[in-house]
């Protein structure tokens, strides 16, 4: 089974992702970690103004098999949250690239997603 | 105040629907009003309707409800690691026996009786368990854990010992990862050998200065013996750590082989998988912990010792304190002592011959690959396809599934503990759902149960939106 990898976007080992928007980067899960976990019933991230650091836990994802911790991707001041997941976690499985995106974040530094996976040494990972 | 009549009317079912629904009685909304308040008025409400049935349409009510369950009274319930046993009747009546719960305000002096029975108890658990003394304090399992892992820090502290982690297999039982943390200890994962068993290699690399204590459960959530123990005590013991013995397999030893003789230094006995006491299900439940003399003095408070035939409540010299009131749950303790008590030593000793027996005949009669053995008191197989799917249509074959999913080194994983008072013809029903869901198509398996109560559940919508109320299965 092949897993969808977007080029666009650095990636961490225990897989998520972040994409570069100019200055703010977005975070989500990727589309393997969305299958792995399976159904998605809750998810927790942090408020608008948090600090987050990178490898460092960003939140919670609970599925109907496993509570998963996640891990930032980036580190800087969250600046948006995709509060639709609080009522629809099942955007996270049904399009963990677009709609499931977790939290938008300024980055502390320029070089914030150059220490990311890129997308085929993501995609190496999970083969 | 004023209370009107409430009033019910029942809709039939409907015979067509996929799933089946229970005939809710649906109600006429009644007024029941209360004139005058001493609450907020945003704390009151204007009225509340309140069901009346008749008593035959009660009786009913809870019958149909009772009927739409599935316990161990109603057949096979083989959930590996639960051991979902049978709690013979005679326990329930010897627990309500008048003057069996005394109330435990009362002087030692006006309840000499029930004092000498946990008494009686304490020195049977650490006679079968290999222990010195034995707290009967700790309301379950896990909680017994928990007292376990802060006896023995209690003993590092007073020893000087700064030690702040506790070493788990990763296949443990969750609790024991969550009582080190709760205790505010450092959790080493250690991986499992290729056999199934404590890789006694990577326990000699991750024991340190720092071990505060290894927690095992013996046989492991496989059903298998840890031949090792001896080697792996030693490990540990020489890194001036404790052994921790989780007992929630002590049925396969029962009579045969004691933690204590094992090296083992602190232990908690679940009484309802063990002997014979009700699960909790978040009702009273017991725990009993262990410990051998070194840590005694570090025990909950009181422990009842015995001086001159006069029974009396002690406080251990350097007692964590209490973990629970009193005396614990007393009345699931009496079960406990009564189911000892009847059984006795030849009894006992049956009952884990029959544990194992059970496990390896069942496994023999069914069409599974199961990897790891030999096996004591429960196996994993594999169920080669979705275990969940295999489980849910052995329900269609009028039986309780064994596990499913766990633990994670066994690829589809049917965990199964039979329990030793299952007769061979139970078994035999066990192994036919067993096989008749091995041998059924994908689409019944994708689609099972369909001939239980409620059909196949959608967990997923389930936990997005529950329905935590009566009221809500209306919308």
């Amino acid at each position: 089974m092949s897993f969808d990898v977007p080029d666009d976007r650095g990636y961490m080992e225990s897989h998520e992702w972040a994409s570069d928007e100019g200055g703010t980067a977005r975070v989500g899960i990727s589309d393997f970690a969305q299958d792995e976990l399976g159904d998605i019933v809750f998810v927790e991230f942090p408020d608008e103004g948090a600090e987050i650091a990178h490898d460092e836990q960003l939140g919670v994802v609970e599925s109907i098999k496993a509570v998963s911790d996640l891990y930032s991707p980036v580190s800087g001041t969250v600046t948006a949250t995709n509060d639709e997941l609080l009522d629809a976690p099942e955007l996270l499985n049904d399009d963990p690239y677009g709609e499931g995106w977790l939290v938008e974040v300024d980055l502390a530094d320029e070089s914030g997603l150059d220490e990311l996976l890129s997308a085929d040494e993501y995609r190496d990972q999970i083969e | 105040m004023r209370y009107d009549q409430a009033t019910w009317t029942r809709e039939d079912g409907d015979e067509n629907a996929d799933t089946y629904e229970p005939l809710l009685a649906e109600k006429r909304s009644t007024e029941v009003a209360v004139d005058e308040s001493p609450l907020p008025d945003d704390l009151t409400r204007e009225s509340v309707a309140l069901p009346d049935p008749s008593e035959p349409e009660l009786a009913r009510h809870y019958t149909r409800l009772s009927q739409m369950n599935y316990g161990v009274e109603s057949g096979p319930f083989p959930l590996g690691s639960c051991t979902m046993k049978y709690n013979p009747k005679f326990t329930e009546d010897v627990a309500a026996l008048p003057g069996a719960g005394t109330h435990p305000a009362r002087s030692a002096a006006s309840t000499q009786g029930t004092l000498e029975l946990r008494h009686h108890l304490q020195t049977y658990l650490a006679r079968i368990g290999g222990m010195h003394s034995v707290t009967l304090q700790p309301p379950a399992g896990a909680a017994g854990e928990f007292t376990g892992i802060l006896v023995a820090k209690a003993y590092h502290e007073e020893h000087g010992n700064d030690r702040n982690e506790i070493i788990v297999p990763e296949s443990a039982h969750g609790t024991n990862f969550a009582s080190a943390a709760l205790a505010g200890y450092e959790v080493v994962s250690l991986p499992s050998a290729e056999d199934g068993r404590v890789d006694v290699d990577a326990l000699e690399a991750a024991v340190s200065d720092d071990t505060a204590a290894l927690m095992l459960t013996n046989p492991n959530t496989l059903g298998l013996f840890e031949r090792d123990i001896e080697e792996i005590a030693e490990i540990v013991h020489g890194a001036g750590g404790l052994l921790y013995y989780d007992g929630a397999n002590l049925n396969a030893l029962l009579g045969r082989v004691r933690p204590g003789d094992m090296g083992f230094d602190v232990m908690h006995y679940n009484v309802h998988k063990t002997f014979a006491t009700p699960h909790g299900g978040g009702g009273p439940g017991a725990g009993p912990v262990g410990v051998v003399e070194e840590l005694a003095p570090y025990l909950p408070s009181p422990q009842i010792e015995e001086r001159d035939g006069e029974y009396e409540r002690v406080e251990p010299e350097h007692t964590i304190g209490k973990v629970h009131g009193f005396a614990g749950n007393w009345l699931v303790l009496l079960k406990t002592y009564a189911y000892i008590a009847r059984l006795g030593d030849s009894g006992l000793t049956d009952t884990s011959a029959k544990a194992v027996l059970n496990a390896n005949y069942l496994a023999s009669q069914i069409d599974y690959e199961i990897p790891f053995s030999p096996f004591h008191h429960e196996f994993v197989a594999s169920a080669d396809r979705d275990a969940a799917d295999v489980a849910k249509r052995m329900l269609d074959y009028g039986v309780h599934p064994p596990t499913t999913k766990w633990p994670e080194i066994v690829d589809e994983a049917l965990m199964t503990e039979p329990t030793e008072a299952e007769t061979q013809a139970a078994l035999d029903q066990l192994a036919r759902a067993f096989n008749n869901a091995a041998d059924d198509s994908d689409e019944a398996l994708e689609t099972a149960p369909e001939r239980t109560a409620a059909g196949r559940i959608d967990q997923a919508d389930a936990a997005r939106n529950p329905r935590l109320s009566w009221q809500a299965l209306d919308n």
